[in-house]
């Protein structure tokens, strides 16, 4: 691959994962002081803290890829259709099964993927993988926790479980979408083809689901596009949220 | 609050037999709404120390309440090592029989190891 071509197409991939990371980050904060018990409250609040900690070094990364453009700019400045993070983690987060279901799902795709990006080709990327490989492994058990309990526990959470679990499953088949972006990057050995992790999502998901009595539900619906800047409604919201501070008072900092 | 004053059956919840139905602290002021059992949060900062006591936190079950205590009670890298004890299987002296129960100690000097020179060298002691 040329150099040319690597100035082009690594920030953009980059930002897919700080994207994903930084999203589902501003997702679960929103759970601060509301989850059902003050227990649960820390632990997605600190899984959210351990998400922005990738973001804010994938961002970085990016933006020195990009040329003097700041973690900042990059999550504050950008406008939706700038945004490349896939649709799963801008769902809202329902009630806490649904929470649970969009969790379990990616992180065990978070897993797998730091896992294979630990051998990238771009020592960056390879390092900030390595590191974060650990704690979403540490997500990925504590969404697995919890899908157990709610899934096998009683006909209420089950209902909820199952609801979850049907709602978002459509919108994982996007996480192992590849196109003309990534098949560049693979074969130059910096990406990791999302094609090829999906036997080993699967076969982690699998008994957990089982062992849960979830069932997976049968859809051929295959919602795409975030990797296109394209995004669902409640996307919007979010950004607003999320980015309103930073862009009423430039600069502000506490 | 016995079982009967909870809406439904207590031991239902939680899945794997793990919530244990009499006997547990179910947040009596919290009207209905049951709360889970409290734990006691043992950590060990490194090897070689002992567990010591750090608090408690409430959980769905023991294996909840380890993951929990990690996000508590660890989260500045204070452990190596965490149990967690149902509160209510823990057994404590009563604090209104301190007097029978320590101070006959108080005057037995020759059960306290005060006679040897410790070398310097000893940690832990």
């Amino acid at each position: 691959m040329t150099q040319l071509a690597t100035t082009a197409s690594v920030p953009a991939y980059v930002l897919r994962l700080a994207d994903d990371a930084l999203i589902l980050a501003q997702r679960l904060g929103e759970w601060s002081a509301h989850a059902p018990e003050l227990e649960e409250d820390v632990a997605l609040t600190n899984i959210a803290l351990d998400l922005l900690g990738h973001a804010r070094m994938l961002l970085s990364y990016a933006g020195e890829l990009l040329g003097g453009r700041t973690e900042d700019d990059l999550a504050f400045l950008r406008d939706e259709r700038e945004f490349v993070n896939c649709q799963l983690v801008e769902r809202p987060n329902g009630d806490f099964a649904a929470t649970v279901a969009r969790q379990l799902f990616f992180a065990a795709y978070q897993c797998e993927l730091y896992a294979a990006l630990g051998e990238s080709a771009d020592a960056t990327l390879a390092a900030i993988a390595d590191r974060a490989v650990k704690e979403v492994s540490y997500h990925r058990d504590h969404a697995v926790q919890w899908t157990l309990r709610l899934g096998d526990g009683t006909p209420e959470s089950h209902r909820r479980m199952q609801a979850g679990v049907d709602g978002l499953w459509p919108y994982t088949s996007e996480l192992f979408e590849s196109d003309d972006l990534l098949l560049a990057l693979v074969a130059a050995g910096v990406a990791v083809d999302p094609v090829a992790l999906r036997p080993a999502w699967s076969g982690f998901l699998g008994p957990v689901l089982a062992e849960a009595t979830l069932t997976v539900p049968e859809t051929t619906w295959a919602p795409s596009g975030g990797r296109r800047g394209l995004h669902t409604e409640d996307f919007g919201l979010l950004l607003a949220e999320m980015q309103h501070l930073h862009r009423s008072h430039p600069g502000a900092s506490w | 609050m016995t079982p009967a004053d909870s809406d439904g059956d207590p031991t239902a919840e939680g899945g794997h037999d793990a919530v244990p139905a009499t006997g547990v602290e179910t947040g009596a002021g919290a009207g209905k709404r049951r709360s889970w059992p409290l734990y006691e949060v043992f950590v060990r900062g490194r090897r070689g120390l002992n567990h010591v006591h750090v608090g408690s936190l409430h959980a769905a079950d023991a294996e909840m309440a380890l993951h929990n205590a990690r996000d508590l009670y660890t989260r500045r890298n204070e452990g190596v090592s965490i149990w967690v004890v149902l509160a209510d299987d823990i057994t404590a002296s009563s604090p209104a029989e301190k007097d029978p129960f320590f101070a006959p100690a108080g005057d037995k000097v020759y059960r306290h190891p005060t006679f040897y020179v410790i070398p310097e060298e000893v940690p832990h002691l």
